[in-house]
């Protein structure tokens, strides 16, 4: 399985995220620039965090007209496997390939800490390894991660079982029904506040988000019959 | 032609920031501050003089670009 990160002028996160699937996985991963017209030999894109383009405008406002974003929406048409996180999401968002939008937290403050969040929806190509129900703890790093949309969209996400995470405890943004993270109606992609990155190894006090790339590896072992019965969780 | 564009928060949605300023106004006195909404003021020079066609341009602009609709509004003034 092959993964790519993308990398726009002003990601952060790359490393951990490239990082977190060489670790994990020990899957074949690519840096690709914001600027590459083809991601048709990847299985899985991930768009990691950070402030792209300095969150000019908007955060990821800019980043969804780059170059690649046409390819991203290729790709989750076809149904490959995309993550945003944080800022990733908020891209995914501005592309349109999420509902809703990211605004301030409603604190004005950037909160940098983890949080425990609740496995909403354990059957979407990122989280097949969790239990739904389950609470797992992953940082969060974020100014702008007031998850919003309007009633009429909510209830769609309630309806189509499409959240993915929400905040245990404590909202620290101010989100729409404490949604942390959000999948669209296929569950092949997948946006979310929370860095799972950062939580792969007891070493960084949780290895909570290493369950994100089993699961992807999972989703795509049994989309391609090839590894069937080799699940790891 | 000059277009100005002003970007604006949904009513519906909260803005933090508009909320801070309020209570910063009222706090230096400027009781009768009952609300503040913070948006967005921008000037587009733009390379053309048929009204119709630019209108329908910064439309398309604000649409997908300017303004998030999910949580913005917008407007503009169209002059010279």
């Amino acid at each position: 399985m092959k993964f790519a990160v993308l990398v726009f002028p002003g990601s952060n996160c790359d490393i951990d995220m490239y990082k977190a699937v060489e670790d994990v996985l020990q899957q074949p991963v690519d840096y690709v620039w914001h600027t590459a017209t083809d991601l048709s030999q990847y299985d899985a894109i991930l768009v990691p965090g950070g402030f792209s383009y300095g969150d000019y405008l908007r955060c990821g406002a800019i980043a969804q007209l780059a170059p690649v974003m046409n390819e991203v929406r290729k790709a989750a048409e076809a149904g490959k496997f995309v993550l945003g996180v944080c800022n990733g999401f908020q891209i995914l968002t501005e592309a349109g390939l999420l509902p809703g939008a990211l605004i301030r937290n409603k604190s004005l403050k950037f909160r940098c800490h983890p949080v425990d969040l609740k496995v909403e929806n354990a059957n979407t190509a990122f989280t097949n390894a969790y239990q739904t129900g389950e609470t797992i703890r992953i940082p969060i790093a974020h100014g702008e991660g007031n998850f919003y949309c309007d009633d009429e969209t909510l209830k769609q996400l309630q309806a189509n079982n499409q959240i993915v995470f929400t905040y245990e405890g404590d909202n620290p943004n101010g989100s729409v029904a404490n949604i942390a993270g959000i999948c669209n109606e296929r569950g092949n992609v997948v946006g979310m506040m929370p860095h799972p990155e950062r939580a792969v190894s007891e070493l960084l006090g949780s290895a909570d988000g290493a369950g994100m790339f089993k699961s992807v590896l999972n989703a795509f072992a049994s989309k391609t019959g090839a590894a069937s019965g080799a699940a790891v969780r | 032609m000059k277009a100005t564009v002003y970007v604006t928060i949904k009513e519906n949605v909260l803005d933090p920031q508009g909320n801070a300023v309020q209570n910063s106004l009222q706090t230096l006195g400027f009781g009768e501050v009952a609300k503040v909404r913070i948006g967005k003021y921008m000037e587009l020079q733009l390379d053309t003089n048929d009204r119709a066609e630019a209108e329908k341009q910064v439309k398309a602009m604000c649409e997908k670009l300017l303004a998030n609709t999910v949580v913005e509004d917008y407007r503009f003034e169209l002059e010279g």
